[in-house]
């Protein structure tokens, strides 16, 4: 399909909903892309299987605070300086551009540079959600090196890292970034076909697509835009498994930086039919787990969704404040994302939480069977 | 000081009303329609508010004015100058060019001429790159060629520097003397294109803020008023006249603020949810410290993102003229409402319209128009509607609420009498003698603020000394607004941590507010 000025808003919501919290405003990105598709045209959105194994493909994202892309947006052409500079580096020439992330402003960041190369995204991403270090993708756990990695600048600065450990990679461009004035383009993973197709968590786009798309029709048809966003993900693979958590109202809220992550918790009251009860969601960039007293109800890499509870407008963490009416949906992270490698890299225990991971339709059963 | 005399005078689109405050004591109100020339309009309201009282005009120490013109302005795209638009930030921001997905016809109102220059910071206050003199020249000689006299200049992180943004006025002044100039460092806040877009919005309206400004005081010069006069802005503080002839985008949405200004002043509560009722609908909002809660999320004028402070305002169909209809499994109400046409079309003044007015008059606790006229409405149904009024004032006010705990609530407005029973989940309901006009009380109570939105190096200056510095750049800044020192105090400190940074970078926002300094006619 083509990805036009009609799909920005959908893809932009869906991507906020799948950020659990995190990923940055996607707001700049939608301005981004609307520029972009206004100036080269629709982006042309693949599926992984229509790469040739050989086709070379890389992924794209911001790094970087979301804070500091509200001021200093990109300039657009940094993206296409660090595809260059991987293409030169490589000698090979990219064939398609994919996703790191979709949870956030990086979901439509690649599109941008899609739209402005004249290439292809491929339908996917790694991860399915969003997540705050560069080696928690899939594409890590199935072992696709995350070097070599291009970063740049609004100047086209490039720098390039090479490192055999993907938490080295982390470790050094983390530091490069506040010299590069708090956000910065990254260009990793670069790989095959081949690898793309063993790798990737597929159609994630696609998805988000779906998931802004139904809550917009909902709130003009039905008025219900949780039922129906309820409906539409328990048609899908991945995010089956979905839960309206809690229901209430924001009444306390945390939130401290340590070691550059806003970490911090915030309590829900609960109203309605969770009346009398309190569910508290903890959070480092994106939501890690929701509780209730010594009770988990849900745990990364499982999503935590905290929307508005009358328009289901997805909330982040820098969103939250006192008195908000959200209800909290646990969702069922794709299967590819809760293997043992996988919990290794990205689960409870990466996060330093005492919790075993435990999937959302186990620690919910009842809710499962409404 | 609780001597002075002062006036309050509410502009609004409907009504323009006034009061005339002694200290706490209000000692005559007005309200009328609004007159197509508002100078005529204030000018009759404020002689007659002197009048009821007995009061000579020399005795008024300050006046007071909220006004919709322009928001109204702008939001029509009427009387907006041409603008054209520097932003400071090249080789960054490309990706995103200025008034990006602002409605056609204001883009057309205002001309559509932008730049990207070189320039800006980085969030610590590093050059993106220095200004060329000879890019802005540049760049001015076009906006000049267009026949453009107004220019809005943003920069890359203005609120950490505005050094670049200063240093450019001084090069467009010169090269487009008298220009109508707006910096973006002026109007605060982190957020570039927001913070644009009010820039440019502003340039847009200082030609017509020269004239409006102009027009009241001519007004209050017709009156034989020489005490200073002041616009009431957004967050509830003041703005002398030459401020809104500099920054008349600040006036912003300041109705609903100085209403529930107004409500605290009349019921003395300091914390409590305000619910103003008109004709069409309810807005609930919530007093914190005296002053309304700011929204956080971004509000759209006319179309246009911005990042003023607002209200945090919840806004549901219950006003008096709300339609009441019989539905299956209940009754509704509103939010379709005949509005301004109650007096006409509702039951109790001879219409054939039920409204939510006609239901409170036939459960007989309200006394307005002619009860015969709904007697022979249906008991039950009557109860049921009663009811659903109820309803919708408790949830939207269990919306605004922060703790499960009872709230105080204070109810403004003419739409007051819908209400006339305990509302579940309030303590203390209050509705005070001049409901009616507390917005225009809300403009003559007003205070000035200064506020400091930046961010800040824990790692450098640890959090005590960086808060403490904030709080005095804050309360310095209150002060050089007009507020008396030793009235001064912070009422707002916010810190946002900012997120994947190491380095401790922290944003923290600071607003201190204070008694406007009267001189003292009385």
């Amino acid at each position: 399909m083509k990805i036009g000025l009609e799909h920005v808003e959908d893809l932009a919501r869906g991507a906020a909903i799948l950020g659990t919290g995190g990923g940055g405003d996607p707001y700049i990105g939608s301005l981004m892309l609307r520029q972009a598709i206004r100036d080269h045209g629709p982006v042309d959105l693949i599926d992984v299987e229509e790469l040739g194994d050989d086709d070379f493909a890389v992924p794209f994202a911001m790094m970087g605070a979301p804070t500091v892309l509200v001021e200093k947006l990109p300039n657009g052409g940094e993206m296409v300086a660090a595809l260059r500079a991987m293409e030169r580096y490589r000698g090979e020439q990219v064939r398609a551009i994919l996703c790191a992330e979709i949870g956030g402003i990086n979901a439509l960041l690649p599109l941008v540079l899609a739209a402005r190369c004249g290439l292809p995204v491929v339908d996917g991403d790694g991860m399915g959600r969003a997540f705050p270090q560069l080696q928690m993708v899939t594409y890590h756990i199935f072992g696709v090196p995350l070097a070599p990695m291009v970063m740049t600048d609004e100047y086209s600065n490039t720098v390039l890292f090479e490192c055999a450990s993907a938490f080295d990679v982390e470790r050094l461009s983390r530091n490069l970034v506040v010299a590069m004035g708090g956000s910065a383009t990254t260009c990793l993973y670069p790989m095959h076909g081949r690898d793309a197709k063993r790798s990737m968590v597929r159609t994630t786009i696609s998805l988000a697509l779906d998931l802004g798309r139904t809550v917009r029709e909902a709130r003009r048809s039905s008025g219900d835009p949780f039922g129906e966003l309820l409906a539409y993900l328990r048609t899908t693979t991945y995010y089956q498994h979905c839960h309206v958590l809690f229901e209430g109202k924001t009444v306390d809220l945390l939130r401290e930086t340590k070691a550059g992550w806003a970490l911090g918790h915030v309590v829900i009251e609960g109203t309605g039919s969770c009346a009398g009860r309190r569910l508290e969601v903890q959070f480092q960039n994106e939501h890690l787990v929701a509780r209730e007293g010594a009770v988990v109800r849900a745990i990364v890499p499982d999503l935590i969704a905290v929307l508005d509870a009358a328009t289901a407008e997805p909330i982040t963490t820098e969103g939250l404040k006192y008195g908000q009416r959200v209800k909290v949906l646990g969702i069922s992270a794709a299967p590819i994302m809760r293997s043992a490698g996988a919990l290794a890299v990205f689960g409870p225990q990466a996060f330093g939480l005492a919790h075993e991971f435990t999937p959302v339709e186990i620690l919910n059963p009842d809710a499962a069977r409404q | 000081m609780t001597e002075i005399l002062r006036i309050g005078v509410d502009v609004g689109g409907t009504n323009t009303d006034a009061v005339l405050l002694r200290g706490r004591e209000v000692l005559a109100e007005h309200k009328a329609p609004t007159s197509s020339d508002v100078g005529t309009g204030i000018v009759q309201a404020i002689r007659d508010v002197l009048s009821r009282a007995m009061v000579p005009v020399g005795e008024v120490a300050g006046v007071m004015i909220g006004t919709t013109h322009f928001t109204n302005a702008f939001v029509e795209g009427k009387h907006l100058s041409r603008v054209g638009v520097l932003r400071l930030a090249a080789p960054a921001t490309l990706s995103v060019r200025p008034l990006a997905e602002w409605p056609q016809h204001l883009v057309e109102a205002i001309g559509g001429h932008t730049a990207i220059v070189a320039g800006g910071y980085n969030y610590d206050g590093r050059p993106i790159r220095p200004v060329d003199p000879a890019e802005i020249r540049r760049v001015v000689a076009e906006f000049r060629a267009r026949g453009i006299r107004a220019v809005a200049i943003s920069s890359v992180f203005a609120p950490v520097n505005k050094a670049q943004e200063e240093e450019v006025a001084g090069i467009v002044s010169k090269e487009m003397p008298g220009a109508h100039l707006t910096l973006s460092s002026e109007l605060g806040r982190i957020g570039l294109i927001e913070r644009e877009n009010a820039t440019v919005m502003n340039s847009a309206l200082l030609a017509m803020a020269d004239r409006v400004v102009g027009s009241f005081r001519q007004a209050l010069a017709n009156l034989g008023i020489r005490a200073p006069f002041y616009i009431s802005q957004n967050d509830g503080t003041l703005l002398d006249p030459d401020s809104v002839v500099r920054f008349p985008v600040l006036t912003f949405a300041s109705g609903p603020t100085n209403s529930m200004r107004g409500a605290a002043f009349l019921s003395g509560a300091k914390d409590a949810l305000v619910m103003d009722i008109g004709g069409t609908t309810a807005d609930a909002g919530a007093l914190v410290n005296g002053f309304p809660r700011e929204s956080s999320i971004a509000v759209d004028i006319g179309g246009v993102r911005t990042n003023f402070r607002m209200p945090d305002i919840l806004s549901i169909g219950l006003g008096g003229g709300s339609l009441v209809v019989a539905e299956k499994g209940g009754v509704r109400v509103g939010p379709q409402s005949v509005g301004y046409r109650i007096l006409t079309e509702a039951m109790v003044f001879g219409g054939s319209q039920l409204t939510a007015t006609d239901i409170a008059v036939a459960a007989g606790y309200a006394e307005i128009g002619d009860r015969d006229r709904v007697r022979h409405l249906d008991k039950k149904f009557v109860a049921a509607a009663v009811d659903e009024i109820h309803r919708l004032a408790e949830e939207a006010l269990d919306r605004m609420k922060t703790s499960a705990q009872d709230a105080r609530v204070i109810l403004v407005g003419g739409g007051s009498v819908l209400i006339h029973r305990d509302l579940r989940g309030v303590g203390e309901l209050t509705v005070p003698r001049q409901a009616g006009v507390a917005n225009a009380i809300g403009a003559a109570i007003a205070q000035v603020s200064g506020e400091v939105d930046r961010i800040f190096s824990y790692e450098k200056l640890g959090r005590h000394s960086a808060l403490e510095g904030a709080r005095t750049e804050a309360i310095d800044a209150a002060v050089a607004a007009g507020a008396a020192v030793d009235t001064v105090h912070v009422v707002d400190v916010e810190e946002l941590p900012l997120q994947y940074l190491p380095g401790g970078a922290v944003r923290i926002r600071v607003k201190a507010v204070g008694d406007l300094v009267l001189g003292g006619a009385s």
